[in-house]
């Protein structure tokens, strides 16, 4: 995220020069289940936090509802932990208004891909400079268990118990299929490097930056992604130096694919399911305007507002 | 009925009716311009002195088929010596562009008995043996009525100017106005001016040659004219809609972001803020939906800028759970629901009452919330600073219930004299003193020091779920306890700051009519009217329905009766499967009854168009307690 168009910084308080550490950005313990991928998330934004010195007051978490929404508390930043679906609208109002502020946007997989999933479409499209995470587990799991829309077809849930009827949505593939899709990436809880990594790419892209995290719920659906935790060989790396590069993880993880993130069509075919849980760049693109620039509008003074407000009542002047 | 062809002589000197006020209707198939022809009437009257109120005639469609009664779109104008403060009860003067839409605002009795009708003369007589008949069915039923027709070869005239008179005829009528009241024609032509201002100027000549035109039809052809005399006003004033109010006050209570979705009939006051708001440094927020419009103005009004949405009613259904968690976080929020008639999509472009109670209670949970209603267009340009003064000073939401009345009616107000003090001020970013609390209720006020993104030492996260003062989480009873408490609390501290309401009329009386928002001057003329023949009968219009203006239950125990007029739906007492039991009330009446414990009655239409004061006045009779002094 670039730091353009930072109209009230100049009005806020010259703050003096200090380093910030990570326990500058904790807060309360985080009271997601032992082994709940949130926990390996949470610190991943942490440390970058920490290595983009961003200044806490300056920065600002928007969730929705869901177990992935309670991230704000865990943060010693802003936070504002709204209604089901809805970050999305709330942290677009404010980087309208305040473009100054570094805005996240903390979702689950029924928040951002099932109630809120007109204002996730639309986001993309107005593209905010913003980082929007969606924590994936596939499960509705604060309220115990429910299929959402990217539970594999056949899970057994509450609400499915006999196993849920359709395909999963595929959250990239829609993501890309979307006008002004800016930064669209995929990674996982239980690799940390990657993970931290392709955060890191998505801060510093300037535009709305979509990244899935495929999360594993150690309550409902331990079965997703344990198979991939353990066979790295059911990962696929896309590489590239526009995309994440993470040498920590070639001794691990051997299945490579080159693919450049500006190409659109690659990144659309890779994204159809075929077996393989692909992690890293589908797309990049900084061409897109954004939105808070799109619509910024030069600042009016009082005594300007009301000289030009004389003129409008002129025109219906009796 | 009277059947004449327009005198063919010209009259050297027509009769000149003086009275003290008229009400004119222009009603033609959408697409011809009524509209506008009404419009620039009522506000040339309005700059002549005249008190002026237009009612707009809108059909639900853009373009239903043409030539039938649900096509009538039009304006009703009533001008006046004296200011006048609604659209009266019947037109005394129309022109008709055809049988067709003249037969629905006959239907809906619209029409004085003695109306004067202008009519287009090309229908009688036309190609289409269809059309004849249907002109000849119409005039059977117009039969019973002692309308004067005169019968006007508008297209043959305008052809002599324009090929299309589908796109002039207005203006000839504007021109017969024009003449029949002696209107200023240079105050038309600069109105017109303004009109073509961004298109081409051959327009403007065309549009000017066919009001003169008219005008000199009228001056030839008519044998009266006319003539409301006019004082022209002392103070400056402005004459605007009650929308195009909404904006300007929107912009003059310093917001900078309206964020909406398309919504009749609240959409115009965003086009006319599209069209300048970024002048001001503003920005309109089309949004995806109904609830991200809502969200995207939370998002900045929490960021430190307070906004505001505008819809209607069932966007405000839509938005609910978000009020819930502005009202929950403490955000401030200005939230407009210009209303219509309802439930579900219902009447889309008619004016309607029928949100109060959910714009009230209608969110899950307490959700404290102050709910207000301008009466007037200039209270909707004055409203919304007040709105978001409170807002911020309350760290509350503020619904302002307007509706399609005071939206697309015109009247004339003294021009607001905005001074700086009326916007919003810039967020203070300043470092936040440690140990000051998210929401650190004061328990004397309930209110606490909002703390906005971007202060040092401030950081919190705000929360819709029950919390403490540091917006901790907390479920336990006592947090729960208290933070509704103080929610609650900060709304009655604002109670107390309300002034009583002033009673129109004696103090004391027979009757007490209650009202709020755009019926304010339909009612005051039923009660002028009453009072002029004797009754005992005052009124009392409420501007802040929630929490309601203190010192009622006392002004109500000074009448033997209160009653409300209100535009939403009550059961009839008289209805046989109704009981005093069942009876379902109108929504300030049920309000009321709730509040002072007094047995309020009320009288309620929902006849999808502005109540008459006629109406009230017959209501008022029919209302009066036993053995009321006469």
């Amino acid at each position: 995220m670039s730091d353009a168009c930072c109209s009230l910084l100049s009005a806020a308080p010259e703050s003096e020069e200090r380093e910030w550490t990570l326990s500058d950005y904790e807060s309360a313990l985080a009271r997601w289940c032992p082994g709940c991928g949130d926990h390996a998330i949470l610190t991943a934004v942490q440390r970058l936090l920490e290595a983009e010195q961003l200044p806490p007051e300056q920065t600002m978490f928007v969730s929705g509802i869901g177990c992935a929404s309670r991230f704000p508390h865990y943060l010693s930043t802003y936070g504002f932990h709204g209604i089901h679906g809805r970050a999305l609208p709330i942290a677009t109002g404010m980087k309208l208004r305040r473009p100054d502020l570094n805005v996240f946007v903390v979702m689950g997989d029924g928040d951002c891909c099932s109630i809120g999933a007109a204002h996730w479409i639309h986001a993309i499209r107005y593209n905010p400079d913003m980082v929007a995470l969606m924590l994936d587990n596939g499960v509705y799991g604060l309220t115990k268990n429910q299929t959402s829309p990217t539970s594999p077809k056949g899970m057994p849930s509450n609400t499915q118990p006999r196993g849920a009827f359709l395909p999963p949505m595929n959250p990239i593939s829609t993501t890309l299929g979307v006008t002004n899709a800016s930064f669209v990436a995929q990674t996982g809880d239980w690799l940390p490097a990657h993970l931290y990594a392709t955060l890191q790419a998505a801060f510093r892209h300037h535009g709305f930056s979509f990244v899935r995290i495929l999360q594993r719920c150690p309550q409902y659906t331990t079965a997703i992604y344990d198979v991939a935790v353990r066979d790295p060989n059911l990962v696929e790396l896309m590489v590239h130096p526009d995309g994440v590069v993470v040498p920590e993880l070639d001794r691990i993880i051997k299945n490579k694919v080159p693919h450049d993130p500006a190409d659109l069509d690659e990144a659309r075919r890779l994204a159809e399911p075929d077996g393989k849980i692909r992690l890293g760049v589908f797309y990049r693109n900084e061409t897109h305007p954004v939105y808070e620039e799109t619509r910024a509008v030069p600042a009016r003074s009082a005594s300007e507002k009301l000289a030009l407000l004389g003129a409008e009542l002129d025109r219906y002047a009796v | 009925m009277t059947m004449a062809p327009a005198p063919s002589a010209p009259r050297p000197e027509p009769s000149l009716l003086r009275v003290d006020e008229h009400t004119v209707e222009i009603v033609s198939d959408p697409g011809e311009g009524a509209q506008k022809c009404g419009q620039i009437f009522g506000r040339v009257s309005a700059k002549m002195g005249n008190g002026v109120w237009t009612v707009e005639i809108i059909p639900a469609e853009i373009q239903p088929p043409a030539r039938t009664p649900s096509s009538a779109s039009g304006n009703r104008i009533r001008i006046g010596t004296k200011p006048i403060t609604n659209w009266g009860d019947a037109a005394n003067l129309v022109v008709a562009f055809n049988e067709q839409v003249l037969l629905h605002r006959h239907r809906l009795g619209a029409l004085a008995k003695d109306a004067v009708i202008l009519i287009e003369n090309r229908w009688a007589t036309h190609d289409d043996p269809d059309i004849c008949k249907a002109w000849g069915d119409a005039m059977e039923e117009f039969g019973t009525a002692s309308y004067r027709f005169i019968e006007v070869p508008m297209e043959e005239e305008c052809l002599t100017v324009i090929d299309n008179p589908r796109r002039g005829k207005n203006m000839f009528a504007l021109g017969m106005l024009a003449r029949i009241y002696s209107r200023d024609l240079e105050k038309i032509r600069g109105l017109i001016a303004q009109e073509f201002r961004k298109k081409a100027p051959a327009l403007y000549d065309q549009n000017v040659a066919l009001l003169e035109r008219g005008w000199r039809w009228a001056e030839e052809h008519l044998d009266f004219r006319i003539d409301v005399p006019a004082v022209e006003s002392t103070r400056p004033m402005v004459v605007m809609n009650g929308n195009q109010a909404l904006a300007i006050g929107a912009i003059a209570s310093g917001m900078e972001l309206c964020a909406m979705y398309p919504i009749t009939p609240a959409t115009s006051a965003s086009h006319f803020l599209s069209d300048i708001f970024d002048k001001f440094g503003g920005v309109v927020h089309q949004a995806e939906d109904e609830i991200a419009a809502i969200g995207v103005a939370l998002g900045s009004s929490f960021a430190g800028k307070v906004a505001f949405t505008i819809t209607s009613g069932p966007g405000l259904a839509l938005k609910t759970e978000f009020i819930g968690l502005a009202v929950m976080t403490e955000t401030p929020l200005v939230i407009v629901d210009v209303q219509r008639g309802g439930p579900s999509t219902g009447l889309p472009t008619k004016v309607e009452q029928g949100d109060l109670l959910a714009a009230i209670y209608g969110q899950p949970g307490d959700a404290p919330h102050v709910v207000l209603a301008p009466a007037t267009m200039e209270e909707c340009l004055l409203c919304m600073t007040t709105a978001r003064r409170i807002a911020e000073a309350f760290r509350c939401v503020v619904i302002v219930l307007s509706d399609a009345n005071l939206a697309t009616g015109v009247q004339p107000f003294p021009r607001p004299e905005m001074s700086e003090a009326w916007l919003a001020q810039p967020p203070d970013l300043a470092p936040v003193r440690e140990g000051v609390r998210p929401y650190d209720w004061d328990p004397q006020r309930g209110i606490s020091p909002r703390v906005v993104p971007g202060q040092p030492g401030g950081m919190f996260t705000a929360t819709g779920l029950s919390h403490d003062e540091w917006s901790h989480v907390g479920y336990t009873p006592d947090v729960h306890e208290r933070g509704c408490q103080m929610r609650s609390r900060k709304l009655a501290v604002f109670q107390q700051m309300l002034k009583p309401p002033a009673v129109n009329g004696d103090p004391t009386g027979d009757l007490l009519v209650v009202g709020w928002g755009s019926t304010l001057g339909a009612i005051e003329e039923a009660v002028e009217r009453a009072r002029q023949v004797g009754l005992s009968v005052s009124s009392l219009h409420l501007r802040f329905l929630s929490p309601l203006e203190p010192g009622l239950k006392e002004i109500f125990q000074r009448f033997r009766k209160v009653m409300t007029v209100e535009i939403n739906y009550s059961d009839d007492p008289n209805d046989p499967f109704v009981t005093p039991e069942n009876r379902r009330r109108g929504q300030l009446c049920w309000l009321l009854r709730a509040q002072t414990l007094v047995d309020v009655d009320c009288w309620t239409r929902v006849p999808g168009e502005p109540l008459r004061p006629g109406q009230i006045l017959q209501a008022i009779h029919e209302s009066m307690p036993q053995g009321a002094s006469r």
